[in-house]
């Protein structure tokens, strides 16, 4: 069975969707490594597969408490959370304009 | 012996009974932090004099005034009458992927190289409040993305006590070598692939990586949110029960955090091996990869060095009454790898898309014409080219079209890897284990630049460790021999669900059985160094 590739093109499209820029060095890195990782991924296509398996959220069934209740707890300190951000305004996060925003 | 040579257990019993203050403890930890460490870890990344280039570098951040803290209110308890925790006065390293309010976490990541959290993560809460010493953040491959240490964005990155022109492993590296070169007792690691126990491994120490849900995940930043674990990492099998003992229990700030009881796993120890079936499995014995062309799984034999250990502890536990179980059937660990390829980036793309520049952490200093340049910049910046191959790898593996082949398919071999262990340790079934033994990796630390850069080798190191993961289970290295160039050799005991008591057991035994053995009294090279 031969091994899909990535196409440059749909690379680039992926660095595109992830929000990332990368230099040609670092595009042809990390293209190169994506195809190594996936000659291994592809190993998982041959594994016959039994009758009726679940695919599995966690290894072992969740024993936990689950999640808590939606109910708004506040951050006893917020100023602390705000402290963190590079830029706010008005105990509000800042961002530069978004592209074609009215 | 020197204070930083005693176990927790023993700098514990040894404050608490007020024999030893933990202000002396915490000095001598900071003395030998300053003869072996070298410099922090810093984005700085400048070329080392030789001499500096051979120090351990496990550390990003020390915490002095913290731990002079700490130290002050222990002595103070000790002095009161009242009880200063179980590990009173034990000096404490934190990997930097846990939070620590007010104190800079940075994932070994640029991106959150300014990052002050405004919470402590509860393993740390938990630490703390024993009475530990947090002495400082250890070094990590960045965001734990890695099994040498080495792709941490703050240079120098740690190097192995045994061998300083080997690294320690990873991703956990800089706190398995805090623990080696007795710069701390104990230190706090995190397991996803085997980020305890591999390092663990290559740096002589033990590691234990706790069952899925015993130990609270809040507060660690997320790689792969099934399968992170915190645990313990310590120079002897009592000292890791203690810690666990600290750390484990439920949280409900982590709605995976289990409800089970936790066991007395220190009283467990006294119980010994007698009884316990041990398995040894076949499918640990060689190395299975991939062919780059044709994907046909190709097999390599693990180092003969290793497998030979592995034979001893089955003989050693089987003198102390053990019933080794020989060719117990565990076939479909060897998609561990494969498998863990796709789930782990899938969710690690999704846990990296919070990283933008915009509520916390670094923003690109440059002007921007919009939201998205900023996006972008930031995280090409920002991020290091690990967490990048895993963000895109990750989106490309769970896209529409792919999915079902790679993510949905990849989910179900888990569960197939997670039956093989069921089998394996079925009270009612034809095995019946309590724990099985293998090697804890194919090789022993390897030299530094061997494997960086090349992802699918590097993630290879995790092949004996990996399943573990998949199927929740704990799973514990512990020294087992030294090989032919002096490195260590690591074996690896995994438990069925919630019995870290029955491996700690196993582990106790084996390292009670074989203290007088040669290997055990040599010691790493950069303390062999220091003592000349």
């Amino acid at each position: 069975m031969s091994i899909r590739k990535i196409s440059p093109e749909l690379f680039q499209k992926l660095v595109g969707l992830a929000a990332l820029e990368l230099t040609e060095e670092e595009s042809a890195y990390l293209l190169t490594e994506m195809n190594h990782q996936l000659s291994s991924v592809h190993l998982l296509l041959q594994v016959p597969l039994e009758e009726d398996l679940q695919p599995t959220l966690h290894g072992i069934r969740c024993q936990g408490a689950g999640p808590r209740a939606d109910v708004w707890q506040p951050f006893p300190a917020p100023e602390e959370i705000l402290a963190e951000a590079p830029e706010i305004e008005d105990s509000m996060f800042a961002v530069p304009d978004v592209k074609g925003a009215k | 012996m020197s204070l930083n040579q005693l176990s927790a257990l023993e700098i514990a019993a040894r404050v608490r009974a007020g024999e030893i203050r933990a202000s002396e403890v915490l000095e001598a930890s900071l003395a030998q932090i300053r003869r072996l460490d070298g410099q922090p870890g810093s984005l700085d990344e400048k070329p080392l004099e030789p001499a500096e280039d051979q120090k351990i570098h496990a550390f990003i951040r020390q915490t002095e005034d913290l731990a002079r803290q700490q130290a002050e209110e222990v002595d103070r308890k000790v002095a009161a009458g009242e009880d200063p925790g179980m590990l009173a006065g034990v000096p404490v390293a934190i990997k930097d992927i846990f939070t620590l309010k007010g104190i800079e976490t940075t994932a070994a990541s640029r991106i959150l190289s300014n990052f002050k959290p405004p919470y402590t993560a509860t393993p740390v809460q938990k630490l703390m409040d024993a009475g530990a010493l947090i002495l400082g953040k250890t070094n990590l491959d960045e965001f734990a993305f890695g099994s040498s240490s080495e792709s941490s964005a703050f240079k120098p990155a740690p190097n192995n006590p045994w061998d300083t022109s080997r690294v320690p492993g990873g991703s956990s590296g800089g706190s398995t070598a805090s623990v080696a070169a007795e710069e701390v007792a104990l230190s706090l690691g995190t397991d996803t692939g085997g980020s305890i126990r591999q390092p663990a491994a290559f740096c002589g120490v033990v590691g234990l990586k706790p069952t899925y849900g015993r130990v609270s995940r809040y507060g660690l930043m997320a790689f792969s949110s099934s399968l992170d674990c915190p645990g313990p990492i310590a120079r002897n099998v009592s000292d890791t029960a203690l810690t666990l003992q600290a750390m484990a229990g439920l949280d409900p700030h982590d709605s995976t955090s289990s409800t089970m009881p936790v066991s007395d796993y220190l009283e467990a120890l006294k119980k010994g091996v007698k009884g316990l079936r041990i398995g040894l499995s076949p499918d640990y014995a060689h190395l299975f990869y991939p062919d780059f062309e044709t994907g046909e799984l190709g097999m390599e034999s693990i180092q003969s060095e290793i497998s030979q250990a592995v034979e001893h502890a089955a003989n050693v536990l089987a003198d102390l009454g053990a019933e080794i179980v020989e060719n117990v059937p565990l076939p479909n660990t060897r998609y561990s790898i494969p498998t863990y390829f796709v789930i782990s980036r899938v969710e690690a793309a999704s846990n990296l898309h919070r990283f933008d520049g915009v509520k916390y952490g670094y923003r690109t200093p440059d002007e921007v014409a919009d939201l998205q340049e900023l996006l972008r910049r930031t995280r090409a910046e920002g991020f290091g080219s690990q967490p990048k191959l895993r963000i895109l790898m990750g989106m490309y593996l769970s896209a529409a079209g792919f999915a079902e082949n790679y993510y949905q398919r990849a989910l179900k071999v888990r569960a197939m890897i997670r039956k093989d262990f069921e089998r394996a340790f079925d009270p009612q079934g034809e095995f019946r284990l309590d724990a099985i033994l293998t090697p804890t990796t194919a090789t022993t630390a390897f030299k530094r630049d061997d494997f960086f850069g090349n992802s699918v080798r590097m993630q290879y190191s995790d092949q004996m460790t990996v399943s573990a993961n998949h199927a929740g289970l704990p799973a514990m290295t512990i020294p087992g021999g030294l090989d032919g160039n002096n490195l260590p050799i690591g074996i690896q005991f995994i438990g069925a669900d919630f019995r870290e008591d029955l491996i700690l057991r196993a582990g106790f035994a084996f390292e009670q059985a074989t203290r007088d053995e040669a290997w055990r009294s040599v010691r790493p090279a950069a303390l062999r160094q220091e003592v000349e």
